[in-house]
């Protein structure tokens, strides 16, 4: 009844090709930011901080850029993990290096490193591609992991091969280290996922994700028209890299504070739980990632909840409960609904449409 | 630029030459010194026998094979071999027998990946997405819905198109090489699997764009009476070999076509 598009006509292209197209995702989208904005860091304290928010911030632009390559570019990486390493090590190199920068100019500028990375690693996709690509990227975060261990300039030769966060402020307030207060961390945070959400959006809307898209879905019709498959897969790789960068500096930068490598951005960490978001949320769809996202972040939250606290099982065995639930959940949803939950919610919205008269 | 060399040709001059052209896959002979000129503004047909070369012709016009000796010349240029992106850029647009469309994208986006050529906007720009972007977004919008238009394709814009019929699909895939606002438009069997309406349609368009775009149509096709019916020449091949060249009512006459046709009596 409420939500329908009957009586909005667009006049232009530019109006039908909006991010928005219906008014009332637009108000949806507009309240769900303000709340976003001014309602929760009023209200945020540092248990939603630490376990819930940021960790989702951090892991929908990971989201993000995985489905950049893998969603919409079509060429599967499991080397999340090794660049988002390249993220940290970068924001800590370039915070030791240039002690005067700004937060915000070191993160995205991590962004641009991971990038540089990303495409050197990008190059066997013009060669091979589905699984033969898929163990190449797998060597990728090894070899990234490895380096960052071996070589002691990554980590300035500290005894323990730890990073470790210095403070830096934005405004004067602090934002990084172990003083920075949970809403500023937040602020930070939200503001290069909204606007780095925006800008991949737009991207996808645009040339360049129609022709990660064409690569994706035919490559040889998609080089006949004229699509470069060198550039374009190559620029997958170096924007998915980018936002996965990020998401590495935030994650040492304001999530962890101090890390060690092997622990942090371990395959089992880091690679395959924001694959496993991409896929669960939905491939190829900008809210796919950010479901996603808040669904692996959630899920052992609840269970957590469930098991332990209202049944009373042990933590152990809740863990093991909870590792059982992500395999199955996977197998689910690659059988029932491999778009996922993304495609759930539009058949929702389709639904509603028509609600409450069917016919 | 050669696009600007294509341009220039008056109509009736000769756009492509095929010249001695021969293509092998190890011991396969797929062509076998072929020669023909494609003259520009012309429906050009190339029929022939299952296997006998037809779609590989097609693919070393693209630049999707490497001929393994002979020349091409394009434009008033000889060259050994074209590149895809150069044929492209050159305005040579292709269909496919089988249908190569971007299955998870809708038909209006896949239609506006026949453009991707023409945007200029760099992805800084596109991330940002405002003036010039949303303008030349606009404006190819408006391109591309003239194709929509002319091809009846309005009610499956939205539609992901591998989910549309079979007939849909290869009316989108015409409407993808046309976005490319082609000077050559190469069509590989375009009506194949179709009903009789289909094909009406088919050619319809087809003639349609030779007309009133100017575009020089190469077709492979089996239906003959569509051939007969649309095409201005006709080159035939058999295993790899040209055996007959001319005028749609030459053709009909030509003893070596029938017999490749029908076989050789004893």
């Amino acid at each position: 009844m409420i939500y329908r598009e009957t009586g909005q006509f667009k006049s232009t292209y530019e109006n039908d090709h909006s991010i928005f197209p219906l008014i009332q995702d637009k108000i949806a989208f507009n309240i769900l930011m303000l709340i976003a904005f001014l309602f929760v860091p009023l209200v945020i304290d540092s248990y939603w901080e630490k376990a819930i928010l940021i960790p989702f911030l951090i892991y929908s632009m990971a989201a993000i850029g995985l489905n950049i390559l893998t969603g919409y570019c079509g060429q599967v990486s499991l080397g999340t993990g090794g660049f988002m390493a390249v993220g940290a090590f970068a924001t800590y190199k370039l915070m030791t290096i240039f002690p005067e920068l700004n937060i915000m100019i070191i993160v995205l500028l991590s962004g641009v490193i991971t990038a540089l990375v990303g495409i050197v690693f990008g190059l066997p996709s013009l060669r091979i591609k589905g699984f033969y690509l898929a163990v190449a990227t797998l060597a990728s975060q090894f070899f990234l992991i490895w380096l960052f261990n071996k070589v002691p300039w990554f980590y300035n030769y500290s005894d323990t091969g730890q990073i470790t966060v210095s403070e830096r402020t934005m405004f004067g307030i602090a934002v990084t280290g172990a003083n920075a207060p949970s809403y500023a961390t937040y602020l930070f945070c939200l503001i290069l996922v909204v606007g780095l959400g925006f800008a991949a959006k737009n991207m996808i809307r645009s040339k360049i994700g129609r022709s990660w898209m064409a690569i994706r879905d035919m490559d040889i019709a998609a080089e006949i028209i004229g699509v470069s498959p060198l550039k374009t897969k190559l620029s997958a790789f170096a924007i998915s890299s980018f936002y996965i960068g990020i998401a590495g500096s935030l994650y040492f930068a304001v999530y962890l504070g101090a890390l060690e490598v092997t622990e942090s951005f371990d395959i089992m960490a880091i690679s395959f739980p924001v694959l496993f978001m991409i896929i669960i949320g939905g491939l190829g769809s900008m809210l796919g990632s950010f479901l996603g996202a808040a669904f692996i972040v959630l899920l052992p939250i609840f269970l957590k909840n469930v098991m332990v606290d209202l049944i009373g099982l042990s933590a152990v065995t809740a863990k093991h409960f909870e590792i059982t639930t992500w395999g199955l959940l996977m197998v689910i949803f690659l059988i029932v609904e491999p778009h996922g939950l993304a495609r759930l919610w539009s058949l929702a919205k389709e639904k509603l449409r028509k609600w409450p008269f069917p016919y | 630029m050669s696009l600007d060399k294509i341009q220039s040709i008056p109509y009736g001059k000769e756009v492509i030459k095929i010249k001695n052209i021969s293509l092998a896959f190890g011991g396969v002979k797929a062509l076998t010194n072929v020669s023909f000129d494609v003259k520009k503004g012309e429906v050009f047909a190339i029929i022939g026998p299952n296997g006998a070369g037809k779609s590989s012709m097609l693919n070393v016009i693209n630049g999707f094979y490497k001929p393994t000796s002979g020349q091409i010349n394009f434009a008033g240029e000889d060259r050994k071999e074209m590149m895809p992106e150069f044929a492209a850029k050159s305005g040579i647009a292709r269909t496919f027998q089988n249908i190569a469309l971007f299955k998870g994208m809708s038909t209006l986006d896949n239609l506006m990946t026949g453009r991707l050529l023409k945007q200029k906007q760099n992805f800084l720009m596109q991330a940002l997405y405002f003036g010039p972007v949303q303008k030349e977004e606009a404006y190819h919008r408006d391109k591309v819905e003239r194709v929509i238009d002319f091809l009846d394709l309005q009610a499956i814009r939205r539609t992901p198109v591998g989910s549309l019929p079979y007939g849909l699909q290869k009316r989108v895939e015409l409407g993808r090489a046309l976005a490319m606002e082609p000077e050559i438009l190469l069509l590989d069997e375009p009506m194949a699997g179709m009903n009789v309406e289909e094909k009406q349609d088919m050619s319809r368009f087809v003639l349609t764009a030779n007309d009133e775009f100017k575009t020089t149509i190469v077709l492979i096709e089996h239906d003959m009476s569509v051939v007969m019916d649309i095409s201005n020449r006709i080159v035939v091949l058999d295993y790899g070999k040209k055996i007959g060249e001319g005028k749609p009512s030459e053709i009909l006459k030509n003893k070596a076509v029938i017999d490749a046709y029908l076989g050789v009596a004893d």
